[in-house]
């Protein structure tokens, strides 16, 4: 009888726990920071054994165009959702999202570093969490350097990036002095040139929200940029990504590569980099106008207001961007794999410095980016490498198509900016800018 | 002379073969060669084609990180189910195009083979808020759906054509010895066209398999086939390339060796009716 009862007891208790676990859907991008998530979270769900974990993980494309699609039409497929910087404010003013107001007592929010906490932030609400943050540095290899007979200073301006790649490049022997992003698209060199652009003191809009395509600042920004690429990038560089010019830097083919402060630890990586023990790095270059060409982005988690798990879904926020798991990342795996960028307790740590040689520089970058007030001239909108609104995806990409151009010779410097002018001013009227 | 002639040309056109398929094939090639490279040799500036170091690594990785088996068993099911589903409607209305013709019959063939021309991201939105209401998102039943939805315009005009080489007076035979409608689809019509069925259902399998649109907007974590599991392992940021070539080898690899197998019933039945 006692153990007809017992077991009777023990059905009802895993009956129970089976009906209370709540299992919350996670849609993340594919990257070294997210897989180590990925692989951690069984800390989580040892701590929380009431909540299990479903992981979608994807290319970043493909993931914003099917996380976008869920969350305007409310499908309630995640709970969890990786969106970058740009979406933040756009999804929040719309109230997509659900405020992050349940993190927990001990979280350490005034440890967010305030410009990347800023930009997720709308009406005085956080609509999602850091999980890691870049801006942009200059990657440059020092033997290079040393023979070309110069020394990168740590603020470098554009004229002498030009002067160094010049001097660095060795076309027969297949080293070019700079390689920079030409593919096009609104995340690949519209990203770079226009974070390049503020240092020119160019602008995508006035502020009225007339195009400024047409202005010196932008002819002297994409001149600079085909010029530059053409005396000393590699061959192909229209079709070049950060990928493409990690594996030119990391097989010793690049001087100077100016991108993703994250690529710093990829760069001095013995496994898999060639030149891992000549890297230096400083500051995006600037032209003395006050705005640095470095830009500001970070991966969020945040939870979709259709998610009907949010609580849980906090919880796993909470834990995945706190302190503690930077530490349980050290603990396992290292400290130059901890999620860089977000937390300005991770770069008082003696311990992360010494195995981050790029770590001051990301700070700097990071803290001198103003995504509010991103240009030399004022502007209507938030953003350094992007313009945070709808519409930018697709403006982005086809201007992008149009430096492309230029950069192929298929078009002129000039044509590539009136081209642009006209696409956007178009897109801008059908999109009845400026709103009232 | 002229048997010489004959060999020489012969030859020659064998060598063409040789290598057209040798280009085409080299993508999947380098794909799996690639799958069994380091990170850092698939990036090499100078690649090997064969002499580098080998390893199992990236499979290995693959497996630890993402559940293979059940994207595998999500494809066969949607890829499987939506060509049997497809065969059930495509049947009976190719037989009624072919045999059964009035004048609009062209017509409504060439509309439904219009709808492929509709690019998908143009009925995204409203298939998704259909998945989302009659709770079909991330289901398998809803990638079947769609999936025979996608491919039945095809199916019905390859069903058609092959019917079409099909004297109708063996069917009218058929009737005339008492045979109702079912009869004749399933004891005449279906073993003569039996070739053609089977090309149809093979070439809907490989179509389903690869469709990547749908099946990566409409899943999430439960419903996800191979294609889902090959994007997640594709980054603009961070060499994934080996470990991306593993993915793409073991997503491919069941369908290369159905292709092996059923070649033959492929190729019979795509140029069924092709030479008169």
């Amino acid at each position: 009888m006692t153990m007809k009862l017992s077991a009777v007891a023990g059905c009802a208790l895993l009956f129970s726990t089976s009906v209370l676990a709540e299992t919350i859907t996670i849609a993340t991008v594919n990257n070294g920071d997210m897989i180590t998530m990925q692989e951690l979270s069984s800390d989580f769900t040892a701590k929380h054994p009431d909540i299990s974990l479903k992981w979608v993980t994807l290319e970043e494309n493909i993931l914003r165009q099917r996380v976008t699609t869920d969350v305007a039409t409310r499908g309630g497929q995640y709970d969890v959702m990786t969106i970058g910087t740009y979406e933040v404010p756009i999804w929040g003013k719309q109230g997509w999202l659900t405020e992050l107001d349940k993190l927990g007592a001990d979280y350490d929010m005034d440890d967010l570093l305030p410009a990347i906490r800023s930009g997720l932030t709308v009406d005085n609400k956080l609509f999602a969490a850091p999980f890691y943050g870049e801006s942009s540095m200059v990657m440059y290899r020092k033997d290079l350097m040393q023979k070309a007979g110069l020394e990168m200073p740590t603020k470098p301006s554009w004229d002498f990036i030009r002067q160094a790649a010049k001097a660095m490049t060795d076309k027969e022997a297949g080293v070019y002095g700079i390689c920079l992003r030409g593919k096009a698209g609104w995340g690949e060199n519209v990203a770079l040139i226009t974070a390049m652009s503020n240092s020119f003191g160019a602008r995508w809009f006035d502020e009225n929200w007339q195009p400024q395509f047409d202005s010196k600042e932008w002819q002297a920004t994409l001149e600079y940029y085909v010029e530059l690429l053409e005396e000393s990038g590699p061959p192909g560089v229209s079709a070049n990504g950060f990928n493409e010019n990690l594996a030119l830097f990391q097989t010793g083919k690049c001087g100077i590569w100016i991108d993703a402060t994250v690529a710093g630890a990829f760069v001095t990586n013995v496994k898999d980099s060639e030149v891992a023990d000549k890297v230096g790095f400083a500051l995006a270059p600037d032209n003395g106008l006050g705005k640095r060409g470095n830009w500001l982005w970070a991966w969020t988690l945040a939870v979709p207001k259709s998610s009907t798990k949010s609580d849980a879904a906090m919880k796993f926020i909470s834990w995945a961007t706190s302190k503690e798991y930077s530490a349980l990342v050290a603990e396992k795996k290292g400290w130059a794999k901890v999620p860089p960028g977000t937390r300005a307790s991770l770069y008082n740590n003696p311990e992360y410095i010494k195995a981050a040689p790029f770590a001051q520089i990301t700070l700097e970058s990071i803290q001198s980016a103003d995504p509010i007030n991103p240009t030399v001239k004022p502007v209507p909108y938030v953003g350094i490498q992007f313009v945070a609104i709808p519409e930018f995806q697709g403006i982005g990409t086809a201007v992008g198509q149009q430096f492309s151009a230029a950069l192929t010779g298929q078009l002129t410097v000039k044509q590539a900016l009136d081209s642009s002018q006209r696409l956007v001013e178009r897109a801008m009227k059908k999109a009845r800018y400026p709103k009232k | 002379m002229a048997i010489n002639k004959s060999n020489k040309s012969k030859f020659i056109y064998t060598i063409l073969a040789w290598g057209i398929s040798g280009l085409i094939f080299f993508p999947i090639l380098w794909t799996l060669l690639t799958s069994f490279k380091t990170e850092a040799e698939a990036i090499s500036a100078s690649p090997s084609l064969f002499m580098f170091d080998w390893t199992l690594e990236n499979y290995r990785d693959v497996l630890a990180r993402s559940p293979y088996f059940d994207h595998f068993w999500n494809s066969v099911i949607i890829s499987l189910g939506s060509s049997l589903l497809g065969l059930l409607i495509a049947i009976p209305a190719a037989w009624s195009m072919a045999f059964v013709q009035n004048k609009r019959t062209k017509n409504l063939l060439m509309w439904m083979l219009s709808t492929k021309m509709l690019p998908p991201v143009g009925v995204l939105i409203p298939i998704y808020m259909l998945f989302r209401d009659f709770d079909l998102l991330d289901t398998k039943i809803g990638l079947v759906i769609v999936m025979t939805l996608i491919n039945l315009p095809i199916m019905v005009w390859m069903l058609y054509t092959y019917f079409r080489e099909i004297p109708n007076e063996i069917l009218e035979a058929s009737r005339m010895d008492g045979a109702n409608i079912i009869d004749e689809i399933f004891h005449v019509l279906l073993p003569i066209a039996l070739p053609g069925i089977a090309s149809t259902l093979l070439l809907n399998v490989i179509l389903a398999w690869n469709e990547a649109f749908w099946s990566l907007i409409l899943t999430a974590a439960n419903a996800a086939p191979l294609t889902a599991f090959i994007a997640s392992y594709s980054s603009p940021e961070g060499l994934f390339y080996a470990k991306l070539s593993a993915a793409s080898a073991m997503a491919i690899v069941p369908i290369l060796i159905l292709g092996w197998f059923s070649q033959k019933q492929l190729v019979r039945g795509l140029s069924f009716g092709a030479v008169k």
